[in-house]
């Protein structure tokens, strides 16, 4: 154990150094005088304090904007159009059919007999179908699709390479068709989040690269002179999950504890280094646009960057507290977890101080309601992952199903909500098209959100004294399975709601590409468009 | 294009070093580990068993992990087993570890349960042998015959359970998974003792 000790020593040493060099270096070279001026790069000139709100109304735009503005900036919107939707439609469908499977093993856990003749509707093979399918299906193809739409906004010029991207999205819909299958058959790699067959996973590598290429392209060419933050988190995103998947999934190369280490290591990191900062950038966008106001300290969100960089990709080994594996490795991890709170703190002044003062517009817009519940629901399940991280609070939620609750409450209540969110922006800006039924939308958002509430309060309660019965022997084991089957039926409940709202979704995106309804002159809120302010 | 350059490489650079802490420095410390001198490799028919283990997803019930009485007393006073140590998984590839106790560990099953008719009967029909018992049925994984041949294993269901006529008997699949669960036996010493738990708070 000693050379391993005295390797850390030297290791931490030497970081300490080169982060000092760095801080010095940064200080000498004015890397922080990006003030506010650079939080202002997301709007044209004149356009502050005019919110872009939540779909376009195109005569007032006009009345604030000059035409070359305008124009520009419809250029760039349309630019995107085909490779946006060609992932947007992709992610919807792998949501629907995600939760399908999430929630056929929800109902499979407290009725066992449940469709239980067929080898493949067994629940070992439904969940992780489930974990996949809304994980690389939903989320990631979502937020691809709204990071290849705000590109061209973000460097104020168009899409360059768009066809990239839609190559890249048939590539990515055939991985998942065969890494679905490939579950279903039995032919699972066996490790959590990296069930695919690796053969399959370079499908996902390329496909990924390819959505990459437009990214790099329209950065080349970008007529900003700043990079706003919600690009930061985009580029680093693009060049953390290639990487991530790649060194995870080498077959044969891991074996034993070490195995579980790198599994666990990428699972967190898929959270962390992949749909943390996609969820995140784009709430620095949509927040700041819906109100017309700059986030409150622009410096502040890229410290919040480089720490979130440096924090979140060592965290993955609180999965394993207690395990067999070096207490070392453990400890390090739950100390990141903790410091994990600094990048969330910065990000929840940003996002909740941008809002103060502005929450009345909550009751019309539908993105901003959405997006904003994410940003808060970030702050919330992150903060709740640090105290989860400490030996004292993991001893009880380990191997429970609070864990469960947690991971719903980061990539639903978070992710998902700001990608509805953004979905409800982008969509009218694409289809030259107002949302048909603005009731569907509120449907939409109260399904969804009584769905998760009542999913992650009964998740959370049940795992809780299941992991409390668990501690010592005193209860009988299958005592705890009964003490947790009404939270289960509650789960369930609440995953129907999800999935009913989900199918609202779906049916009004689909009447949006087919550009149903009326034509409307006026863009579709949660009231009556009339009463919408703009600060 | 530099800015956006220098984002991408600090972002490569911060993950690298992330990789060198959690993956190549426990990979290097834990292959140096000692294996148990008792531990056996499995057989091919106890990893064909395996592969139907993690075919059918047990994984994502059953833990193969007990902690430290001194951590968390409960695994060992439900008899799951002394704390394992990484030698104890010299020879599983993929880990199969698990983070979820909606049944409980299978680090020892093999020595808690060492009767191959009892795992045949609980596959076929948990419920029949764990009252109110959340376990799926994995009645694929068996066939019905009218009669019974030389080398068949039947199961020996109890009355309400048997089908009114004829048999159940397992398939090569059951069989093997069987195998493969009466291998988990991890009651011999650890050479080295888990050095995590020592100086856990």
């Amino acid at each position: 154990m000693t050379p391993t000790i005295a390797v850390l020593l030297i290791i931490t040493f030497l970081l300490s150094t080169v982060g000092l060099l760095l801080l010095i270096w940064s200080i000498a070279n004015n890397q922080f005088s990006h003030g506010q001026k650079s939080a202002r790069t997301i709007f044209s000139p004149g356009e502050e304090g005019i919110g872009e709100d939540p779909a376009e109304a195109p005569q007032r735009q006009k009345q604030e904007l000059s035409d070359a503005e305008y124009r520009a900036r419809y250029d760039a919107d349309q630019s995107s159009r085909l490779a946006t939707l060609s992932w947007l439609s992709s992610s919807v469908f792998w949501l629907l059919l995600g939760s399908a499977y999430g929630l056929l093993s929800s109902a499979k856990m407290h009725m066992p007999e449940l469709l239980a003749n067929s080898e493949f509707l067994t629940f070992g093979r439904v969940r992780p179908m489930h974990l996949n399918a809304v994980t690389y299906g939903w989320a990631s193809m979502a937020g691809i699709a709204i990071a290849l739409f705000l590109i061209p906004r973000l460097f104020k010029t168009r899409l360059a390479g768009g066809r990239f991207a839609v190559i890249g999205a048939v590539l990515w819909n055939i991985g998942l068709v065969l890494g679905l299958g490939a579950i279903n058959l039995g032919l699972s790699d066996g490790k959590e989040w990296l069930e695919f067959p690796w053969q399959v996973d370079l499908l996902f590598v390329a496909g990924g690269a390819l959505a990459a290429v437009p990214l790099l392209l329209t950065a080349k060419q970008r007529t900003v002179s700043h990079l706003y933050v919600t690009s930061w988190y985009f580029l680093a995103a693009l060049v953390w999950f290639p990487f991530l998947f790649l060194i995870a999934n080498l077959p044969y190369v891991f074996p034993g504890t070490s195995g579980a280490t790198v599994n666990w290591w990428f699972a967190h990191n898929v959270l962390g280094l992949w749909v943390t900062p996609i969820g995140i950038g784009i709430a620095y966008y949509m927040i700041p646009k819906i109100l017309g106001r700059p986030i409150i300290s622009y410096q502040l969100s890229l410290i919040g960057f480089w720490s979130l960089a440096l924090f979140y990709s060592q965290v993955g080994i609180h999965h394993l507290v207690g395990g067999p594996i070096p207490t070392w490795l453990v400890t390090l991890s739950i100390v990141h977890s903790v410091m994990m709170s600094i990048p969330v703190i910065t990000v929840a002044i940003n996002h909740h101080g941008t809002m103060m003062g502005n929450f009345h517009r909550l009751k019309d817009s539908p993105t901003l309601r959405f997006v904003w519940i994410g940003a808060l629901m970030y702050t919330v399940s992150s903060l709740q992952g640090s105290m989860e991280a400490l030996r004292s609070v993991n001893v009880i939620t380990h191997f429970t199903h609070y864990t469960v609750a947690h991971a719903h409450l980061g990539m639903y209540a978070f992710l998902s909500f700001i990608l509805f969110g953004a979905v409800y922006f982008i969509m009218p800006r694409l289809m030259n098209w107002e949302w048909p039924w603005r009731r569907l939308i509120a449907l939409h958002f109260w399904l969804v959100s009584i769905g998760i509430l009542i999913y992650v309060v009964s998740l959370t309660i049940g795992g809780w004294k299941q992991g409390v019965e668990l501690l010592t022997a005193d209860t009988p084991f299958m005592d705890i399975v009964r003490m947790t089957l009404p939270y289960l039926e509650a789960r369930t409940i609440g995953g129907s709601l999800m999935t009913a709202g989900h199918i609202v979704f779906a049916f009004h995106f689909v009447a949006m590409l087919l550009r149903k309804g009326r034509l409307q002159d006026q863009p579709t809120l949660f009231r009556n468009p009339a009463r919408e302010v703009s600060q | 294009m530099k800015r956006a350059l220098a984002i991408m490489v600090g972002a490569a650079l911060i993950l690298l070093l992330a990789t060198l802490t959690l993956v190549v420095m426990p990979y290097l410390q834990m292959s140096a580990e000692q294996v148990p001198p008792d531990l056996k490799p499995y057989t091919e028919r106890q990893l064909e068993g395996r592969q139907i283990y993690i075919a059918n997803g047990c994984v994502y019930c059953h833990s193969q992990q007990p902690r430290d009485p001194s951590f968390a007393s409960g695994d060992k006073d439900r008899g799951w087993g002394r704390p394992s140590v990484p030698g104890d998984y010299a020879y599983d590839t993929p880990h199969l570890l698990g983070t979820m106790r909606t049944g409980p560990d299978l680090f020892n099953i093999g020595a808690r349960q060492p009767s191959k008719d009892w795992h045949l009967l609980h596959l076929y029909n948990p419920q029949a042998v764990v009252k109110d018992s959340i376990m799926p049925p994995y009645r694929f994984l068996f066939r019905w015959v009218r009669s019974v041949g030389e080398d068949d294993t039947v199961v020996r269901l109890p009355e309400p359970y048997a089908p009114e006529e004829g048999y159940i008997v397992p398939t090569e699949q059951a069989l093997a998974l069987v195998d493969y669960l009466l291998a988990l036996d991890r009651t011999y010493p650890a050479p080295t003792l888990p050095e995590p738990e020592k100086t856990q708070e």
